[in-house]
C-alpha cells in the first residue's frame, strides 16, 4: 500500500478503504481559483475549466487520456458506462472528491442478482494514482457536459507544475 | 458429415494407431451432424453442418421451441455442446455449467458452480465472458475465469481433476473455450492488457498432467521453437527470435496471449492458433518486431514443437490481436490442384489463405474495403519486405509518436472481425464472415508496468467507418461471403451494429448469425438474402449452432449482450453523427436491448 499512502497523503485525503460512508455531496464544480494551471472549486476540490472557445485546462485533457487507458474498458468510452459498470459521469455527481479517491484506492464490490461487479484497488497502479486528480477533473467536466464526448480539441499548454509532478510520481519507487 | 473431413479420413484412420480411445470418439462425434460435440463444431473449425431439414424453402416458418435462462446477466459468448441426449451449457463468471436433458425439454440433469475469488472480475479486460466447454474422454472441460481448468464427469457433473493454468493476481485470466484434440486438452491465457506473456498448454485428458507449454515470446526453450527447423515464410527463424526482436526485457511483459479458437489437422498432427497483441499498446515502449505476437502458429500436437509461424502484424501499433480462428479447408488454389489451406480473418482487416503444411502465404487481401492502415501485404518472395504489411505512414501510431492523436485508422482496435467465428461451407466453397465496420483515432502514451494492473498505454475512440470513407453510411457491421481462393468479397449485407456472433452454415443452403440488437437471422448462402429473423431477449454475442434430436433439427443461440461490444456500443460510439449528413441517425445499442442471459432453441413447427 506504499503508493496508496503517498497518494492519499499527497491529496490530503483520509481514506477508509472498502467502506465509504455517505458523506457530503460534491459541491458546485465551478472553478474559483487556479494554481499553476490547475483549477479548484469553492471547497478547494480539483475541478475543470473550459474557456468559451472550448479550450480545456490541461488536467481535463490528461484525465481524458488516462481515463481511456485505465478505466474505459469497464466504465465505457466518455464515462458513459457499459453493460457491466456504471457511468462515472453520473457517479461523480453523488461521490465527492474524497469518496472518489477512496474507491479508486481501496476498490469495492457490488452484488446484485445475476450480476457481481468488482471495482479493483488501483493503489499500486501509477498510471491511475499519478493521475487521480486528472481523472476526477475529467469526470466532473463530463458530469456537467462542460465537455462533450471524445477528445477535447483544444487544450491549455502543459503547466510546468504538471510535468514536474508527473515525473516525480511516475519515477517514485 | 463434412466433405472436408471425408478428405481427411486418412488422418482419422491414422489416429486409431495411436490407440487413444477418446480420439476415435471425437472423430466419430464430429462426423455426426446430430451432435455439436466440439466448441468449434469440428477439428477444422468449419462450423458447417450437413443437416438440411431446415432449408431455404421452409426457414421462414422457424420458431422458438424452448428457452433457458442462465441466471447470469453478463456478456454470453460461445455456444453449448450437444453430446448424445444432453446439452452442456456454460455461463460468464461465475462460470456455472448446466447439463440439460434434451429428452425432457432441457430439464437440469446436473449443475456445477465453482467457487472463485471475485477479485478476478476486474482483471478481465472486457467483461467476464467465457466462450464455452469442451468434451472428451467422458468429461466436460471448463476453463474458469481464474484460470483453473476443471474436468467434470459428463454424466454426474462431479469434479474429476483440476489444475491451475495461471495467476489472476498478475492479470492472467481465462475466457476462451478449452479444446480437446486427440488425447489432450488445450488451454490458452488472456491478459494482453495486463502485460501477460501468452502461452498455450497441453494437459492430459485423463489426469490433467501438463504435457507441454509453449510461450509466445522468450527464449527458444520457452517458445518450443527450433531455430533451424521452425520456419517463417519458408526460412528458419534463427536463435531466440522471441527475445532478439524485443528491446531489453520488454518480452517478459510482451503479451501475445492466446484467447481464441484452436484447430487441428489429424493428418499433419498440427494444431493451429493465433497470438494476440504485444503489450503495451504504446508501440514506442517496445521497439522491434515483437515476435511472436500477432502470429499464426502451427505446433506439433504431441510435443508443442513449432513447425512454422507467420507474423501478420510485426510491431503492432493498433491492437490488432491475431487470435481469430484458423479455418482448415481443402481448396482448389488454381490449376485444379487441391491444397491443404488455412484461412484466417485477422483483426487487422486482411484475410489470409496459407498452405497449412508449409506455412506458405498464398492470399492476403482486405475483407473490408475500409481498411486503410496498410496498402497491401507484400507478396513478392524476392522482396526484403516479403509477407509484411505495407504500413501507411499517416496511420502509423509509432511514426506519429507518443502524445499524438493518429486519426481515422481503419479498422478500429476491435478489428474488422473479432473472435466471433466465421464458417466454411463446402457446398459453395465460400466463407461466411461476421464483421465490424468501425474506425478509430489512436493516441499512444507512456505507461508503467505493475503486475495485475492494466498496462494499456493508449487511448482510442471508435466511430462508424462511413465517417472516414465519407460515403454517408453509418452501419458498423457487415455480414459477408468471402472467396478465400481469389481473396474477394462475393456479397455483403449491411448490419446496423457490428456482427459479434459466430456463424453456422448448413447443407440446407443457410447461414445463421445473431445481431447485437438480439436478432437471430438466417440468410441464403448464395445471395445473402435475409429469409428469417427473430428477436431474442437480449443482444447476441454468442455463436449459433445446429443439431438434431429425435428426428428434428434445432438451431440454438445464447443471448446476453456484453463483452467488448457491451463497452463500446452500449452508449453509442463517439462522433457517430458527425460527417454523415442527413442520413446520420446512428443510435446507441441501449435503445434496442438490455442485459440478459438466455438460450433460445429454434425448430420448425410440427
Amino acid at each position: 500500500m506504499r503508493l496508496s499512502l503517498t497518494g492519499a497523503l499527497a491529496l490530503g485525503v483520509i481514506v477508509s478503504v472498502g467502506a465509504v460512508a455517505h458523506a457530503e455531496a460534491p459541491g458546485d464544480p465551478k472553478a474559483v481559483k487556479s494554481v499553476d494551471g490547475k483549477y479548484f472549486d469553492a471547497k478547494g476540490d480539483p475541478t475543470y475549466n473550459v474557456q468559451p472557445d472550448g479550450t480545456v485546462d490541461f488536467y481535463t485533457f490528461s484525465g481524458y487520456r488516462r481515463y481511456h487507458s485505465e478505466c474505459h474498458v469497464c466504465h465505457g468510452p466518455n464515462a458513459e458506462g457499459s453493460t457491466y459498470a456504471p457511468a462515472l459521469k453520473d457517479s461523480v455527481k453523488r461521490f465527492n472528491y474524497q469518496e472518489f479517491a477512496g474507491i479508486v484506492i481501496g476498490g469495492r464490490e457490488n452484488k446484485t442478482a445475476g450480476n457481481e461487479s468488482v471495482m479493483p484497488s488501483f493503489a499500486e497502479n501509477k498510471n491511475a494514482m499519478c493521475y487521480l486528480d486528472d481523472i476526477y477533473i475529467y469526470l466532473r467536466a463530463r458530469s456537467t457536459d462542460a465537455i462533450g464526448r471524445g477528445r477535447p480539441e483544444k487544450k491549455e499548454e502543459k503547466p510546468a507544475a504538471f510535468s514536474e509532478a508527473e515525473a516525480k510520481c511516475m519515477s517514485a519507487k | 458429415m463434412h466433405k472436408l473431413l471425408l478428405s481427411t479420413s486418412v488422418g482419422a484412420f491414422a489416429l486409431l494407431s495411436f490407440g487413444a480411445a477418446n480420439a476415435d470418439e471425437l472423430v466419430t462425434l464430429q462426423k455426426d451432424p446430430k451432435q455439436w460435440a466440439l466448441p468449434t463444431g469440428d477439428y477444422a473449425n468449419t462450423r458447417y453442418s450437413s443437416l438440411k431439414q431446415i432449408n431455404t424453402e421452409n426457414v421462414g416458418k422457424l420458431a422458438p421451441a424452448w428457452t433457458f435462462s442462465t441466471g447470469v446477466l453478463r456478456g454470453h459468448e460461445g455456444a453449448p455442446l450437444v453430446v448424445g441426449d444432453v446439452m452442456y451449457l456454460h455461463t460468464p463468471f461465475p462460470n456455472i455449467v448446466y447439463a440439460l436433458d434434451l429428452n425432457d425439454s432441457g430439464k437440469i440433469l446436473w449443475k456445477y458452480e465453482p467457487k472463485q475469488d471475485p477479485s478476478v472480475v476486474p482483471v478481465m479486460c472486457c467483461d467476464t465472458v467465457n466462450r464455452g466447454l469442451a468434451y472428451g474422454d467422458g468429461k466436460i472441460f471448463l476453463a474458469q475465469a481464474d484460470t483453473t481448468l476443471v474436468a467434470l464427469d459428463a454424466k454426474t457433473g462431479k469434479l474429476v481433476w483440476s489444475v491451475k493454468n495461471g495467476d489472476p493476481s498478475k492479470g492472467q485470466t481465462s475466457t476462451a473455450a478449452p479444446h480437446v484434440f486427440k488425447d489432450k486438452v488445450f488451454v490458452g491465457i488472456a491478459g494482453g492488457e495486463f502485460g501477460v506473456r501468452g502461452h498455450i498448454t497441453a494437459y492430459d485428458v485423463k489426469d490433467g498432467k501438463e504435457v507441454w507449454r509453449g510461450y509466445s515470446m522468450g527464449p527458444d526453450a520457452d517458445t518450443l521453437i527450433d531455430p533451424d527447423k521452425t520456419t517463417h515464410l519458408g526460412k528458419p527463424v534463427g536463435k531466440d527470435s522471441g527475445i532478439s526482436t524485443w528491446e531489453g526485457e520488454q518480452w517478459k511483459t510482451g503479451g501475445g496471449t492466446t484467447w481464441g479458437w484452436y484447430s487441428y489437422d489429424p493428418e499433419l498432427n498440427l494444431i493451429y492458433y493465433g497470438s494476440g497483441n504485444p503489450s503495451t499498446w504504446n508501440p514506442k515502449q517496445r521497439p522491434g518486431d515483437n515476435r511472436w505476437s500477432m502470429t499464426i502458429w502451427a505446433r506439433d500436437l504431441d510435443t508443442g514443437k513449432v513447425k512454422w509461424l507467420y507474423q501478420m502484424t510485426p510491431h503492432d501499433e493498433w491492437d490488432y490481436d491475431g487470435i481469430n480462428e484458423m479455418i482448415l479447408a481443402d481448396q482448389d488454389m488454381g490449376a485444379g490442384v487441391k491444397r491443404k489451406t488455412l484461412v484466417h480473418f485477422d483483426r487487422n482487416g486482411f484475410a489470409y489463405t496459407l498452405d497449412r503444411v508449409t506455412g506458405e502465404l498464398l492470399v492476403a487481401e482486405k475483407y473490408d474495403p475500409a481498411v486503410n492502415w496498410a496498402t497491401k501485404v507484400d507478396m513478392d518472395k524476392n522482396s526484403p519486405t516479403y509477407g509484411r504489411p505495407q504500413v501507411v505512414a499517416k496511420y502509423s501510431t509509432d511514426k506519429n509518436g507518443e502524445d499524438t492523436n493518429t486519426q481515422g485508422v481503419c479498422p478500429a482496435a476491435l478489428g474488422s472481425k473479432d473472435e466471433q467465428p466465421a464458417s466454411f461451407n463446402p457446398d459453395t466453397g465460400l466463407f461466411y464472415v461476421p464483421t465490424n465496420h468501425v474506425c478509430m483515432d489512436y493516441e499512444p502514451f507512456r505507461v508503467s508496468y505493475t503486475a495485475g494492473q492494466p498496462y494499456v498505454g493508449a487511448t482510442l475512440e471508435m466511430f462508424p467507418a462511413g465517417r472516414v470513407l465519407g460515403d454517408k453510411t453509418d452501419n458498423t457491421g457487415n455480414f459477408i461471403a468471402w472467396d478465400a481462393r481469389a481473396g474477394k468479397i462475393v456479397w455483403s449485407d449491411k448490419e446496423q451494429f457490428s456482427v459479434w456472433s459466430g456463424t453456422v452454415t448448413t447443407a440446407g443452403g443457410l447461414a445463421f448469425y445473431g445481431t447485437l440488437e438480439g436478432y437471430l437471422k438466417a440468410v441464403d448462402l448464395k445471395t445473402g438474402k435475409e429469409l428469417y429473423k427473430f428477436k431474442t431477449p437480449s443482444g447476441i454475442i454468442g455463436n449459433v449452432i445446429t443439431y438434431e434430436h429425435a428426428g428434428k433439427q434445432y438451431v440454438a443461440v445464447l443471448s446476453g449482450v456484453g463483452g467488448w461490444a457491451g463497452i463500446g456500443l452500449a452508449a453509442g460510439l463517439s462522433k457517430s453523427n458527425e460527417g454523415l449528413g442527413a442520413v446520420g441517425n446512428y443510435a446507441s445499442l441501449s435503445n434496442y436491448t438490455a442485459l440478459g442471459g438466455v438460450l433460445t432453441v429454434f425448430a420448425l413447427p410440427n
